[in-house]
């Protein structure tokens, strides 16, 4: 098996699927019918998306796994997603927030993943994306909403934005997976994002008249597999049927 | 206006409607007819924005990625159902917000059968089967109604409903044929949703406030018994199908009647979840109110955000 390649796919769709995970959880609970189909829809597209890659991630295993014992049956270390996509959707300015803070980051990721040598890998880019284009769209005008609202909202949304900032710098750390797979034009140097990714950032942050973080410190550990306290309980919901009832079809 | 004028136009709106032709937000209506209208309606909006909430409790533990891709899928297409039943209503001159408040503050119902609760992975097998089963019966007829923007939305609605329908009988055909476990699953699942189900389809007859003035407007088509009827006729031999047994001791073919007899339905219960006092009667409302006011300061700033946005064009023009 190409356990470089397989470890890779993890790395992309683990942050697909425990984002529309959180998404999910908001269904139903939208400040409005239109944010709350909206959500809906990022989250679907994102689940789209898990399952091209770890349908992928099964054919490349070759040992009968399917997607959802990718999805739903690895140990909490074995998540490899970005820190930033397992935060809670504390209200919905940090929901926005990290979708934003996310999707800038995606598209950029995409776009180059769409010229990988892995024709499996540049199809399933192609068709996302479209569908990110939109989710980075949508963010983006919620941050403007927000940041240049009303006092409340902008208070709010710069909490939001100054709460995952730490989370940020995470997205361009590379993995040795993604180091032997750019070694063979499959993957994307995720190193090279960084200055666009924050120049992209910046500019929407000042439309939304809101400050960009001074910080510099900055969390790492998601693509290690070590990641906050939150993700175990995203966890035990996303795997409940799976553990409880095992080996079933549904 | 004097009153054989509106006379004259009560007759001419009753001959239209008699020949079938549709009625449009603009025309001359009586204000019975809006306000039916404006009920019936928004208590559908309601029931689907309502209706999310039971199964958005299933998404985030959805047992595989297809069966979540299905069930975020179809709590969305609720979601619009309800923005169009509610803007169908926007069209009859009354607001969402207003909607909003009617339902938050109880004076709104919405259908019953969702203060039920979700407690296995089967019940949104057993709500698509049969809860959107009913809902189908009762709004196929609708399509045909005489207010033009209901009948349209209508004719969307039901082609999802009945998609979802289906999925909902897929989910259970797989759980029966699955293990012993999971053929419980779904077999608990019909025995705790059956009876709400057909309770759904609304009082009997005789207790039924409504029905003649609606079947008139076409907002009714056939009485509640009859649509009862329809629903456990076509949903015994799909039961049957797929090896589930109907909780009804006394379910029993009627040759003569070529229906299904059936046992009492306990109206005490429908009457009570009626009234507030079902199970999940508080938690519901608890959510849609919650989520209401939660999303009040976002609302708030997207509408200061739009206007801020307006001055600036306006300066820039002068």
């Amino acid at each position: 098996m190409k356990q470089n390649l397989y470890n890779y796919i993890l790395g992309i769709a683990d942050n697909s699927l425990i984002l529309g995970q959180r998404l999910g959880e908001l269904t139903g609970h939208g400040p409005s019918l239109e944010t709350d189909i909206a959500c809906t829809n990022i989250s679907l597209d994102l689940f789209g998306q898990v399952r091209s890659y770890f349908q992928y991630a099964a054919k490349i295993a070759g040992d009968n796994r399917t997607e959802d014992d990718i999805a739903m049956l690895r140990k909490e270390r074995e998540y490899v997603n970005v820190l930033l996509v397992e935060q809670p959707n504390r209200d919905f300015a940090y929901t926005m927030a990290r979708q934003f803070l996310f999707d800038v980051y995606h598209l950029l990721f995409l776009q180059k993943l769409e010229k990988s040598k892995d024709l499996t890998l540049s199809a399933i880019a192609t068709k996302s994306i479209k569908e990110v284009s939109y989710h980075e769209r949508f963010s983006g005008d919620w941050i403007k909403r927000l940041g240049d609202g009303t006092e409340e909202s902008k208070t709010k949304m710069q909490d939001a934005i100054d709460g995952l900032w730490t989370y940020t710098d995470e997205l361009f750390h590379q993995t040795e997976a993604d180091k032997a797979m750019v070694a063979e034009g499959i993957g994307v140097d995720v190193t090279k994002l960084k200055e666009t990714y924050y120049k992209k950032v910046n500019e929407i942050l000042e439309e939304a008249t809101l400050e960009i973080p001074e910080s510099k410190w900055f969390q790492k550990g998601g693509k290690d597999g070590i990641h906050t306290e939150h993700l175990g309980y995203l966890l035990a919901e996303l795997q409940y049927m799976q553990r409880a009832y095992p080996n079933m079809e549904w | 206006m004097s009153e054989e004028q509106i006379k004259n136009l009560e007759a001419q709106f009753e001959a239209r409607i008699a020949r079938d032709e549709k009625i449009e937000p603009k025309d001359w209506m009586p204000e019975k007819y809006r306000k039916t209208h404006i009920r019936q309606m928004s208590q559908h909006a309601h029931s689907e924005i309502v209706g999310m909430l039971p199964e958005g409790n299933w998404i985030t533990r959805a047992p595989s990625l297809r069966r979540k891709v299905a069930l975020l899928a179809k709590v969305q297409d609720e979601a619009g159902h309800g923005l169009y039943l509610y803007s169908a209503c926007e069209t009859l001159g009354v607001s969402r917000d207003e909607l909003y408040e009617q339902l938050h503050s109880g004076k709104a119902k919405y259908s019953s059968i969702f203060n039920y609760p979700t407690v296995t992975w089967a019940d949104m097998g057993a709500v698509g089967w049969l809860v959107d089963g009913a809902a189908i019966i009762n709004q196929v007829p609708l399509c045909n109604t005489s207010y033009g923007p209901y009948a349209r939305a209508m004719v969307r609605v039901c082609k999802e409903e009945s998609f979802h329908q289906r999925q909902g009988f897929e989910i259970m055909m797989k759980l029966a044929n699955g293990t012993p476990e999971q053929k419980e699953l779904a077999q608990d699942a019909l025995n705790r949703w059956w009876w709400p189900s057909l309770m759904m389809l609304g009082p009997t007859d005789a207790e039924s406030i409504h029905t003649e003035q609606s079947m008139k407007w076409k907002l009714k088509r056939k009485s509640n018994d009859d649509l009862r009827q329809q629903f456990i006729d076509q949903t015994v031999p799909q039961a049957e199908l797929i090896g589930l047994t109907i909780p009804d001791p006394d379910l029993k073919w009627n040759e003569e009647r070529q229906s299904y007899d059936f046992g009492e339905i306990n109206w005490d219960e429908f009457w009570q979840v009626v009234k507030g006092h079902g199970p999940m009667n508080k938690e519901r409302m608890k959510a849609r109110v919650g989520a209401w006011e939660e999303g009040e300061w976002v609302r708030d700033a997207a509408m200061a955000h739009a206007e801020k946005k307006q001055a600036r064009k306006q300066k820039q023009a002068i």
